[in-house]
């Protein structure tokens, strides 16, 4: 089936308006809010602190954890009832892999980094949301990094690829392939990929090249948004040094 | 060399990870960057500063790390037969030792709650930390002590180089015009008292101010001034 | 987070002249803002602020059968989250004793006054109703979480419309009629807490650490009390009961004006 164009009008290449801001709660370590097209992805830090259960402590360095959980009334359909959801923990676990290597972790052993994304509204890519907006709010709790990361979810719809997929087009009727990527800033290497649906492997280069590009994008937005917060007009030597 | 070395922000620049601050053999890393082949990269979210050859980024933000020397409050969490474990409001957890809690001699066998028990804040300097980030502290000094009333906030460690001032001036401000009593501990804890309780909260509200602020200039003079106006304004 | 004994009595002693440490009056509630519709996937949502506490609460809906002993009416369910996003000592996993105490005084609140009319919910007699499903999900705790998930709820349902109910017993949430739930009254939660011997409306997080016991009151208009839960470890007089339900009365008045 030909999939001439996109349900909301977009180019094929092109990403759906994004909306990113740090800092938007207030007792967290760290935390950000992204919103790309319907999907909104909140992200908060806390640490690094105190781990427990101690057997965890790993005294060369410290761990990273994540929990990424979907609000009840966040689905296209009906309530999601809250609990242990298999979904949820295979996405906390990519998640937690596609931080921890650009994570300086040897700053801080013995303790851990408390990531927790939670999807107040959902329009698919909620996974590669939550990663940009977990980016921003490591790096808005001064966690150190070696790079920072974004994430994008690119794919098959019909007989076109596509990047960032919206929930029409991964229901799409005649076949579609979803495939979340997240892609480095510096060194623009892969550290989250999966894939749902067919996908002919001839194409899977290209659009691995398209979602780098579109991650960079990313990483421009995740920038201003740090910037924009601690927006400093003049800044003055620090008086005590 | 066959490449020129060159800056590639501008001093004062606010940077984020993974950002690019130069390229070429002839700069040096410090402080919140690192070398990634010929590049300096930063590692953290924080305003660069190049110093000659030598680029840092100063974090703007993020968890105290405790430092040898640091004169912090931290807060009595446990207390064994012979030793106290505190909370220093940062990702490890301090221990003292009977001989470093008071210069008064305590039998062996004494109970150590009534000297310092839980819950109770205390001012006490970091006299080291391993590379494990075991954390030991001392009471035993000038300035050193258990804090008894008053309140307790938490401001951004990254401040309290601003909050204390050139060899404490800018606290002292504080202290001069409301009259209370203040402690500021490196670890972004800070202790006021006052017997009048709208001197006590005014303290409190120049402390966020001056953190919110901190990065502007002329900072020290515009305290000065708005102190005596609020102070003023409550005569 | 241990309380110190001696700063909480400098704590009291401030509360004694009438001044709180954020500048506030004893009697005096943060600024409450409601904004509507923050999850368009939701049937009905609001997001509210009380000072830096920040919760969101979201409906949904769903078709169920009835109660056998209400064949003819909807159901209701309130729960609450207590985020780890929220506060630092937050964990997650299933629900503490102190996020289940407040989805239950929350749904109180709703439930005794029958604000949402459940009798109109009714689709089938016996056989298919509306249930409503309130998700109260804290997102920044800076004390008073009771109170500021009360008014999410209640500005939560306020908007909430009916999704498409197909002939064949479907659901389209995608497709949202313009029929508003029937919420007919708007009770109001108002927690009023004792310090020592002192009464404080809206408790900061520092000053509700302190606090020594509280009563929540559900007022579903500006007399009547339609529901009450105690909480907190130190018993009160009759005398202080009354006070403390008066001046919940006062503030509730003052709540309603944010929806």
């Amino acid at each position: 089936m030909s999939y001439s164009k996109r349900n909301d009008g977009r180019g094929f290449d092109e990403l759906r308006p994004i909306e990113a801001k740090a800092g938007v709660i207030k007792s967290a370590d760290g935390s950000a809010m992204f919103k790309i097209g319907k999907t909104v992805a909140y992200a908060v830090v806390r640490g690094p602190r105190d781990l427990y259960p101690k057997f965890l402590k790993d005294p060369t360095k410290g761990i990273l954890r994540v929990n990424y959980q979907m609000m009840p009334f966040s689905g296209v359909g009906e309530r999601i009832k809250p609990g242990p959801n298999r979904r949820a923990k295979e996405i906390s676990m990519v998640t937690e892999h596609a931080l921890s290597n650009i994570i300086i972790l040897e700053k801080f052993p013995n303790s851990v980094v408390d990531v927790y994304i939670d999807i107040p509204q959902a329009d698919a890519g909620t996974r590669c949301a939550g990663i940009s907006a977990a980016a921003i709010a490591l790096a808005d709790a001064g966690i150190p990094m070696k790079e920072m990361v974004s994430a994008v979810a690119v794919g098959r719809v019909g007989d076109k690829l596509v990047v960032d997929l919206d929930y029409s087009e991964e229901s799409f009727e005649g076949g579609a392939s979803d495939m979340p990527v997240a892609v480095t800033s510096r060194t623009k290497k892969i550290s989250l990929l999966q894939m749902d649906g067919e996908l002919e492997a001839s194409q899977l280069k290209e659009l691995l090249e398209k979602a780098r590009k579109a991650c960079a994008q990313i990483n421009e937005i995740q920038k201003s948004a740090l910037k924009e917060k601690y927006n400093v007009e003049e800044v003055e030597e620090n008086d005590s040094e | 060399m066959t490449e020129e070395s060159k800056l590639l922000i501008k001093e004062k620049e606010i940077v984020v990870p993974g950002e690019e601050l130069a390229k070429g053999m002839d700069f040096l890393p410090s402080a919140g960057s690192y070398r990634s082949e010929d590049a300096i990269v930063s590692e953290v979210l924080g305003i660069a500063k190049v110093d000659g050859k030598v680029i840092k980024v100063v974090p703007l933000t993020g968890k105290y790390m405790p430092k040898r020397n640091d004169v912090i409050i931290v807060q009595v969490s446990d207390v064994t037969y012979s030793s106290w474990s505190l909370d220093t409001f940062s990702p490890y957890s301090a221990m003292m030792s009977m001989k470093d809690a008071t210069a008064e001699y305590l039998e062996r066998g004494a109970d150590l709650t009534k000297i310092y028990n839980i819950g109770d804040y205390i001012v006490a300097k970091v006299t080291n930390v391993t590379s494990q980030k075991l954390v030991d502290i001392t009471v035993k000094g000038p300035g050193l002590r258990k804090l008894r009333k008053g309140r307790i906030i938490h401001v951004n460690s990254n401040k309290v180089p601003r909050i204390i001032g050139k060899q404490g001036s800018m606290v002292n401000i504080i202290k001069e015009h409301t009259g209370a009593q203040v402690a500021v501990g490196q670890n972004g804890v800070v202790w006021i008292y006052s017997e009048n309780p709208e001197m006590e909260n005014l303290s409190e509200k120049a402390i966020r101010k001056i953190e919110d602020e901190a990065h502007t200039s002329g900072l020290t003079e515009k305290m000065q001034v708005w102190l005596a106006e609020q102070v003023g304004g409550k005569k | 987070m241990i309380v110190n004994k001696e700063m909480k009595e400098h704590m009291i002693d401030a509360l004694k002249k009438g001044l709180r440490f954020d500048g506030r009056k004893n009697d005096e509630l943060r600024k409450a803002v409601v904004e509507y519709d923050v999850s368009m996937t939701a049937e009905g949502s609001a997001k509210v602020s009380l000072g830096d506490t920040v919760v969101i609460a979201g409906v949904k809906l769903s078709v169920e059968k009835p109660y056998p002993d209400t064949p003819d009416e909807g159901m209701l369910m309130v729960n609450a989250e207590f985020m780890p996003m929220a506060n630092p000592d937050f964990e997650s996993g299933p629900p503490s004793s102190e996020s289940v105490e407040l989805a239950r005084v929350v749904d109180k609140g709703i439930r005794e006054c029958r604000a949402i009319d459940t009798k109109k919910l009714c689709i089938e007699p016996g056989e298919k109703a509306w249930s409503v499903g309130i998700d109260i999900m804290t997102m920044n705790d800076d004390g008073n979480l009771l109170d500021a998930a009360g008014l999410a709820a209640m500005a939560a349902l306020k908007v909430s419309r009916l999704p498409k109910l197909n002939e064949d017993g479907t659901i389209s949430y995608d497709e949202k009629t313009d029929e508003k739930l029937p919420v007919s009254k708007e009770p109001m939660l108002v927690t009023v807490h004792m310090i020592g011997d002192e009464i404080i409306v809206d408790p900061k997080l520092d000053e509700e650490h302190c606090s020594d016991a509280r009563i929540s009151v559900s007022y579903v208009d500006d007399k009547t009390i339609c529901a009450i839960q105690k909480g907190g470890e130190k018993a009160l007089t009759i005398d202080q009961i009354d006070k403390m339900v008066g001046v919940a009365m006062k503030k509730a008045k003052e709540l309603r004006k944010a929806l």
